[in-house]
């Protein structure tokens, strides 16, 4: 596949994988068999990570296995899954990867595995999944719900002893890349990732899915997806874990230790816009789950065409070119600068009177915004320059876009972080 | 009533007009939302603090609140948001020209969108889907007064319910044999369809404690010296009751009769086929009634209906959408003219209209001598309505204070007379709505409820 799109180079060498673009699927239904993945190479999407195999006899799923957090419009905001990992036999999946990658030389496959976590059970399935010539495996150290109970998944993501351990594993009987898949229920994704690291992985991917009650169905008062009359939870993806997946990689990728370790950036990967940022933030690649599932693989190619002219007007030519540009404007509070000031302004012309904004900031913010009732009956909202804090909330309220805007105040101050803050009590003497 | 029409051909003599392309003709004008159209429509409100559109809304509806009750699936909640102000939300959801009320003071109006939220629609997709296991408004405990509302109107009924909830009995005396004054009466048939007007009568009568007594007439079987005698106090809900004249000689021939006259017929006809059709009509006025006759005229299949007006579309009181309606149903609009004179056939009734030619200047309006005619089978008045008289001729009632012919009321509708109060149509200020009508009688009821308790303290 051509990896040019607007005139840009989408391609990437990802840990030493290549492909085409980096748009990629992630170890799900969508890449469950090789008639998806077909499908999706069809469509253009630059790799797959196959869904994860595991040791036969193969898991059993239940009926009832999704549900959602909806908005108001049913717009799925929200995903959350109760399955288990390929429901199919190791030896037919097996077959099916080898014939896929060699059909799609160009495309990556990766391969997910989620074994017990004995040495024997990884030494017996490595030497098989390479002789299928895919290009890298994926550990599954992370799928929420039912695999830990089995002592797998999660139930290792969440230990970095055993993720180090499994990591060593595989570097000693796979040759090709490893990638582990972490799990983002925990406390500071900071300690797998360094585990992984120390184990001699290649790279992470991240995140996994989180632990997560979609709704309730309140006739019955049980939670939903529902078997029978039970439900159990599920780990929770698509939009609404973006923000969470996003701080998680910006983590690992400031983290001194792993500050060049490969990330794939995963968890709400909706458009072209996402995928920039999660690349902005240190990713090299992006998985995609949820918003394949909800469209189909037609979308990669708004994603790549998005992306390409984006990169084209920013100049950058390759993928590589901008990835982590935002790393190093991400940091600790205490580094923030004490003196920057800006405050809300409101363009009149744009403001349509909802008053939105108003009662945001008298009810809960800082009283900085006044109604003022003009001689006709119509309101006017201005903001009182003296007593905004420059919260944004405002902003964030205000249902018309570029109409409250956040304007830096020249303070004629220099820089000062709470550590050389005077009102610091804390304060480092200088 | 419409024995002036008699000699025209009945609708359903054209064999175009079977009764299912009738009704069809006489179904909702804007049909009711879906469920998933009303979800979608009420995401689009922004739940405006001090928002426009309540302001706007003559009853005080808190529009952002029973819309979002929509969108948390709340129906009952939203209904009971609408009807704690306005107990006739259902039929106001329906008439109320919402292009010049709440939708045209929504902020989504604005350049960006130029498309207000659909609160009329809302807020009958709330008020059809409520489901209450019973009445949702409850009485406090009795009062032990019994008031008197003449007129079972929009003003009058909504007057009664206010008050029954505040505990007192009420008896309203309604002239007709039915309740629901215009909504019953007057309301285009293809704005409130099927029985809904009597429906919500009966919803609003389950809160108890108000009894209606038909056939009883102020000015002929009732008289207010009485009712002031024997209630605690009275309430005038009378509406306007008469049609203008158009003050030309043949006024009285067959062919030429009141717009009002013949709609009544129309809403009240249970087969529409029966009803008499001028296939060629003009109207005359320039209000929603002359729009609701010649739209409905033409929807009874009529060939050519004219509605003339003397002065400029600007001028005319219905609003552009509802001219808007017409013109769509085929009606063509003719400005600055004035009725001359009553053209006559050789049996003497209406064969046409002579018309003058009228322009302005320096702001009044004058004839220019240049005349045409109209040729019509039948000419329909629709130049507004006046008080009916008849209702206040008791020794008592002429002593009512009026302006104009209408009866004077102060800022809580108040008459001249003590204990006794007015609203509706019937009293000067503001605009002819039902939604206005339904607020005098609820504000009225609070007047009435303070004004005896105040009493009872003094006493
Ligand atoms: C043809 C037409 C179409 C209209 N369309 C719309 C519309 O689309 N939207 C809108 O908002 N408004 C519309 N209106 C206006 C609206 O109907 C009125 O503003 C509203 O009905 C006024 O309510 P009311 O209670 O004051 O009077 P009414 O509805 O007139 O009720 C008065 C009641 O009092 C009774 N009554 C009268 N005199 C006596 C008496 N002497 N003794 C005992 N009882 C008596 C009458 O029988 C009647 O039941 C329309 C009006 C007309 C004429
Ligand atoms: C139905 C479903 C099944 C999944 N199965 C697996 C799996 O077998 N192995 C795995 O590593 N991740 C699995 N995931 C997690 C996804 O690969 C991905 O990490 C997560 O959904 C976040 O990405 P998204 O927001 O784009 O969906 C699954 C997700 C879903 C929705
Ligand atoms: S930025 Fe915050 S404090 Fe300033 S006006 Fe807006 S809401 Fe109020
Ligand atoms: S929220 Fe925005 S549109 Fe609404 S009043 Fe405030 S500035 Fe105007
Ligand atoms: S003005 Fe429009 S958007 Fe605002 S509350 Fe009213 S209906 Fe909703």
């Amino acid at each position: 596949m051509n990896s040019i799109v607007n005139g840009v180079d989408l391609s990437i060498d990802f840990a030493g994988i290549k492909a085409p673009n980096p748009f990629w699927l992630a170890s799900a239904p969508p890449t469950d068999k090789a008639y998806n993945v077909v499908r999706a190479y069809e469509a253009g999407w630059g790799g797959v990570v196959w869904k994860t195999l595991g040791e036969d006899p193969a898991a059993v799923n239940v009926s009832s296995r999704y549900s959602a957090h909806f908005g108001k419009n049913r717009e799925v905001l929200g995903f959350n899954n109760i399955e288990l990992i390929t429901d199919r036999s190791l030896e037919i999946n097996l077959r099916e990867i080898a014939q896929v990658k060699k059909d799609w030389p160009d495309r990556a496959l990766i391969v997910s595995i989620m074994v017990p976590c004995e040495e024997a059970s990884w030494m017996h399935i490595l030497p098989l999944v390479e002789a299928t010539g895919a290009d890298g495996i994926e550990l599954n150290l992370g799928c929420p719900h039912g695999m830990p109970e089995r002592g797998m998944g999660a139930a290792v993501g969440q230990n970095p002893d055993l993720i180090e351990q499994v990591a060593r594993w595989c570097k000693q009987y796979y040759s090709k890349p490893v990638i582990v898949k972490l799990t983002p229920n925990i406390t500071d994704i900071r300690a797998p990732a360094q585990a992984a690291l120390r184990g001699g992985a290649d790279a992470v991917s991240l995140i996994n899915t989180i632990n997560s009650i979609t709704s309730l169905d309140l006739d019955n008062m049980v939670a939903k997806p529902t078997v029978g009359s039970q439900s159990t939870h599920g780990g929770y993806c698509g939009s609404a874990v973006k923000p969470i997946a996003l701080n998680m990689v910006a983590e690992i990728a400031r983290d001194a230790p792993t500050r060049n370790l490969p990330i794939s950036g995963i968890g709400g990967v909706s458009n072209w816009r996402d995928a920039a940022e999660f690349i902005a933030l240190g990713a090299g690649s992006v998985q995609v789950c949820t918003a394949a599932m909800l469209h189909g693989f037609r979308i990669v190619e708004e994603m790549k065409d998005g992306l390409s002219r984006w990169m084209a007007e920013k100049s950058y030519r390759s993928v590589a070119d901008f990835s982590g540009k935002a790393v190093s404007n991400t940091t600790d509070w205490k580094h923030l600068d004490m003196n920057f000031k800006t405050i809300a302004h409101i363009d009149q012309d744009r403001c349509i009177q909802c008053g939105r904004c108003y009662i945001a900031c008298e009810d809960t913010s800082h009283q900085s915004i006044a109604q003022l009732v003009e001689t006709s009956g119509a309101k006017r909202y201005e903001v009182i320059e003296e007593e905004c804090v420059g919260c944004n909330l405002c902003q964030i309220t205000c249902p018309v876009e570029n109409c409250i805007s956040m304007v830096p105040q020249e303070t004629g101050k220099p820089y000062m972080s709470w550590e050389q803050d005077p009102r610091n009590p804390f304060r480092k003497a200088s | 009533m419409t024995n002036d029409l008699k000699h025209l051909p009945r609708v359903g003599e054209n064999p175009e007009m079977t009764p299912q392309a009738l009704a069809d003709n006489f179904r909702d004008l804007h049909p009711p939302l879906t469920e998933r159209q009303a979800v979608i429509e009420s995401q689009r409100c922004l739940y405006c603090y001090d928002a426009p559109c309540i302001e706007a809304c003559p009853s005080d509806i808190d529009i952002p609140r029973f819309i979002r009750q929509i969108g948390e699936g709340n129906i009952n909640g939203a209904a009971q948001t609408i009807l704690e102000q306005n107990i006739l939300g259902g039929s106001c959801a329906r008439v109320c020209p919402t292009e010049i009320l709440c939708e045209q003071s929504c902020v989504r109006n604005h350049d960006a969108e130029c498309q207000p939220v659909l609160i009329g629609l809302l807020q009958r997709y709330a008020t059809d889907h409520m489901n209450f296991d019973q009445h949702p408004f409850a009485r406090t405990a009795d009062s032990g007064r019994t008031i008197a509302v003449v007129g079972a109107g929009p003003a009058g009924l909504a007057c009664a319910h206010r008050l029954t909830m505040l505990g007192h009995r009420v008896v309203i005396f309604e002239a007709e044999a039915k309740p629901g004054g215009l909504n019953e009466y007057g309301i285009a048939r293809y704005k409130m369809t099927d029985d809904f007007a009597r429906k919500e009568v009966e919803f609003l009568l389950e809160i108890g404690g108000i009894e209606i007594r038909y056939g009883q007439r102020l000015g002929d079987n009732l008289n207010l010296e009485r009712l002031h005698a024997d209630y605690d106090s009275v309430f005038l809900g009378l509406g306007l009751g008469a049609s203008r004249a158009l003050g030309l000689t043949g006024e009285d021939a067959p062919g030429l009769a009141p717009a009002v006259d013949y709609i009544k017929e129309l809403r009240q006809a249970d087969d529409l086929g029966e009803l008499p059709l001028a296939k060629r009509c003009v109207v005359i006025g320039a209000g929603n009634t002359a729009i609701d006759m010649a739209t409905q005229m033409a929807r009874l299949g009529a060939d050519e209906v004219t509605l003339v007006y003397r002065r400029g579309v600007e001028a005319m009181s219905a609003t552009d959408h509802e001219q808007e309606i017409a013109r769509a149903n085929g009606v063509r609009i003719l400005t600055w003219a004035r009725p001359l004179q009553v053209l006559l056939d050789d049996g003497g009734r209406v064969a046409g209209m002579r018309f003058e030619k009228t322009h302005e200047q320096d702001g009044r309006l004058v004839g220019t001598d240049e005349t045409f005619e109209i040729a019509a089978d039948a000419v329909f008045k629709a130049i507004g309505q006046s008080f009916a008289e008849a209702s206040l001729a008791d020794p008592l009632a002429v002593e009512l204070e009026r302006d104009g012919e209408r009866i004077r009321v102060d800022g809580s509708f108040r008459t001249s007379l003590p204990n006794v109060y007015a609203g509706g149509d019937c009293i000067a200020p503001g605009q002819d709505l039902t939604v206005q009508a339904v607020q005098h009688g609820k504000l009225a009821a609070h007047a009435i409820h303070q004004d005896l308790m105040a009493k009872q303290e003094a006493a």
